[in-house]
């Protein structure tokens, strides 16, 4: 009893620490964005009066429209590849010798300790014209020419995936090592096959960590310019891209700060589903 | 009632080198309560899963009213099994998790609903069918653990130490409460456990298991009051242990010398020479407690007294050192009976009470 009071201070430093932190960094900053969302352009002071809702009437423009479903399709393609290739990644860590598994998650941390941009050039000098793969596959005589990899939608999504794999994966290894392995013996014991048991326990009780991934993939997805910036070109832009470059190059805050909140809604709306999925499992109140 | 339903014939199981089973036989007979009782490690949860489906043995058979359940998956066995942690989908209501297995067998909706219906009466759940998992109490998910092996309506059931989990009083009730659906449903049980009492209160026959090996198959009665072997003997309840000298055969009786004093013994199944050495086993219960002076009886003192509640427990050190456990009824006539710590006594037994086995070397090394 006695330690625990002699922790409280401590803990209310901490306390103090982490909600001056949210306070101060992220629930300021978002008011900020959402107050300039309808505030009125202004050349040389940025934002001005009077209040209008013009930049959220401006987001459904045919142009912005247009670049917000590409963005969005490409997330999509995205997020279904890291989670087609994450889901049955992470059943096998979960399921392979402790051993491996910390190597396995040792390698998969390791990428995350060189800057993502860099990670992006070296994507780019892979895919080039004269890149790494098109003179091996020249040299190799497969090929005559080289093909044109960079540029391309293809580009933009094999960045992205490479990049956000590692944030699909680490949810869904979490819920799996989480699923008892008793539980797939109960179901195949009741009279399930193994489809059966994959649709009706192993799907239901890993979708927390499926929508915590899409969650982490799905909204990054879309908003990671410098990757559409490098292997995309003109043509292959992200929502990021357009709030990147309406606070940057054309000045205009009101508009980038409605198309910033509109990825935070989103965000927002990923999350309750999260949210609910998982009272859905009764992991909320008592185990 | 004794007409074979599964035959357990050589089994062996291996993990890492380490045997498991050893050439394991056994007739799991039709409608029986079955419990493999030993102690951690002694295979009998290994031969449960193997019943199950859930790991293949290294050699033998297992044959299932004539057909051999060898190359059959688990989901396509007629037997259903109640896990020790009951293993509920904890993203299914009770109803759910019970209509899984029907669900399965792609039954028409209104037989389902009656079925679980059903059920959930007979384990007392139907208030609770909408419930999650994690709003049930310990005993409430042992209940739809339980229901959902037995919709399915299984050749047998396999128990897998399903009461370990609870609180002592919350086992007894759910004990009585297997017993009587076990009754009710027909099915054969085999039943897993560790705790000696559980399994004698609760079987129609106890398999005692070590390393393994089957020790001995019999009635609760036969496997306590005339255990096979020093380890069935000491693992199932308490055991007094006097080894003796048989000092002469006299048709059914013999004399033994027991720690210097001859005693008068019904002779046993086993054959016996003079000279050849003895245990004489008695349970607590069998022991009498005498007076210091009485005739007979080897003399020692009390060193220990428990309370009980039903009857008194106490621990008398003979006089050649060696420790006998009592265990007495308390006496209507004589409320205040007890002993005191020091106080000199004398061991003795009802003629006939005793039980007795060869002396075998392997005998030196049972560790319970």
């Amino acid at each position: 009893m006695s330690s625990q009071s002699e922790r409280q201070p401590f803990r209310t430093a901490v306390l103090i620490l982490v909600w001056s932190w949210l306070l101060l960094l992220v629930l300021l900053p978002n008011l900020l964005v959402i107050g300039a969302s309808f505030m009125t352009r202004d050349p040389s002071d940025f934002l001005s009066m009077p209040l209008t809702l013009d930049n959220y009437r401006r987001l459904v423009d045919p142009l912005y429209l247009q670049v917000f479903l590409h963005s969005l399709y490409m997330a999509v393609i995205t997020t279904a590849l890291c989670l087609l290739i994450g889901y049955p990644f992470a059943w096998a860590l979960a399921r392979v010798d402790k051993r491996w598994q910390t190597l396995l998650l040792f390698l998969m941390i390791v990428p995350f300790w060189t800057n993502s941009l860099v990670r992006t050039y070296a994507i780019k000098l892979l895919l080039a014209s004269n890149g790494l793969i098109n003179s091996a596959l020249q040299s190799l005589g497969i090929t005559d020419a080289p093909i044109t990899m960079l540029y391309t939608e293809g580009a933009v999504i094999v960045g992205l995936v490479y990049l956000l794999l590692p944030f699909m994966i680490l949810p869904l290894y979490a819920v799996f090592e989480d699923l008892r392995r008793e539980l797939l013996l109960a179901s195949h014991d009741l009279g399930a096959g193994r489809a059966a048991t994959f649709f009706h326990v192993v799907l239901p009780l890993t979708m927390p960590g499926v929508i915590a991934g899409v969650l982490l993939v799905l909204l990054p997805a879309m908003g990671m310019f410098y990757v559409a910036d490098v292997l995309g070109g003109a043509k292959n832009l992200l929502v990021g891209n357009v709030i990147k470059n309406q606070f940057l190059d054309a000045r205009d805050w009101p508009f980038g700060a409605a198309a910033s909140v509109l990825l935070t809604l989103a965000m927002a709306v990923l999350l309750l589903a999260h949210r609910l999925s998982r009272r859905h499992l009764g992991e909320e109140g008592e185990t | 009632m004794s007409q074979t339903l599964l035959s357990v014939r050589g089994i062996s199981k291996h993990y890492a080198g380490k045997a498991v089973l050893r050439s394991l036989d056994l007739d799991i007979f039709d409608g029986e309560f079955l419990t493999l009782l030993g102690p951690s490690g002694c295979g009998k949860t290994t031969l449960l899963r193997l019943l199950a489906g859930f790991e293949r043995a290294d050699s033998g058979s297992l044959t299932l009213a004539g057909q051999d359940l060898s190359p059959v998956p688990p989901e396509r066995r007629p037997l259903n099994t109640v896990f020790q942690q009951y293993a509920l989908f904890p993203h299914m209501t009770v109803f759910g998790n019970v209509a899984y297995g029907l669900k399965m067998e792609k039954r028409s909706k209104d037989e389902i609903h009656q079925r679980v219906t059903d059920v959930l009466g007979m384990v007392q759940l139907d208030q609770l069918a909408d419930r999650k998992p994690h709003q049930l109490s310990g005993g409430q998910q042992q209940r739809v653990a339980i229901a959902r092996a037995v919709v399915k309506r299984p050749r047998l059931l396999l128990l897998d130490e399903p009461l370990s989990a609870l609180d002592y009083k919350l086992r007894r009730q759910m004990q009585l409460e297997l017993k009587r659906l076990q009754r009710e449903l027909g099915i054969t049980f085999v039943f897993v456990t560790h705790d000696q009492e559980e399994a004698l209160s609760m079987s129609d026959r106890v398999a005692v298991m070590r390393d393994g090996v089957l020790q001995q198959l019999g009635t609760p009665r036969e496997i306590y009051e005339r255990p096979e072997n020093l380890f069935t003997a000491r693992f199932v309840g308490e055991t007094n242990l006097f080894p003796a000298r048989v000092m002469a055969v006299n048709g059914e009786r013999i004399d033994v010398d027991i720690r210097g004093l001859p005693c008068d013994l019904r002779k046993r199944e086993f054959p016996v020479v003079v000279g050849q050495q003895v245990n004489v086993l008695l349970r607590p219960e069998d022991i009498r407690v005498l007076a210091a002076d009485a005739d007979h009886g080897f003399a020692g003192t009390v060193i220990e007294r428990n309370y009980k509640g039903s009857t008194l427990d106490s621990l008398i050190r003979l006089d050649d050192g060696n420790l006998v456990l009592a265990s007495e009824f308390f006496d209507e006539d004589d409320p205040a009976f007890d002993y005191r710590l020091g106080e000199p006594v004398k061991v003795s037994w009802v003629d006939g009470w005793e039980w007795m086995l060869p002396m075998d070397d392997a005998d030196d090394v049972v560790a319970v």
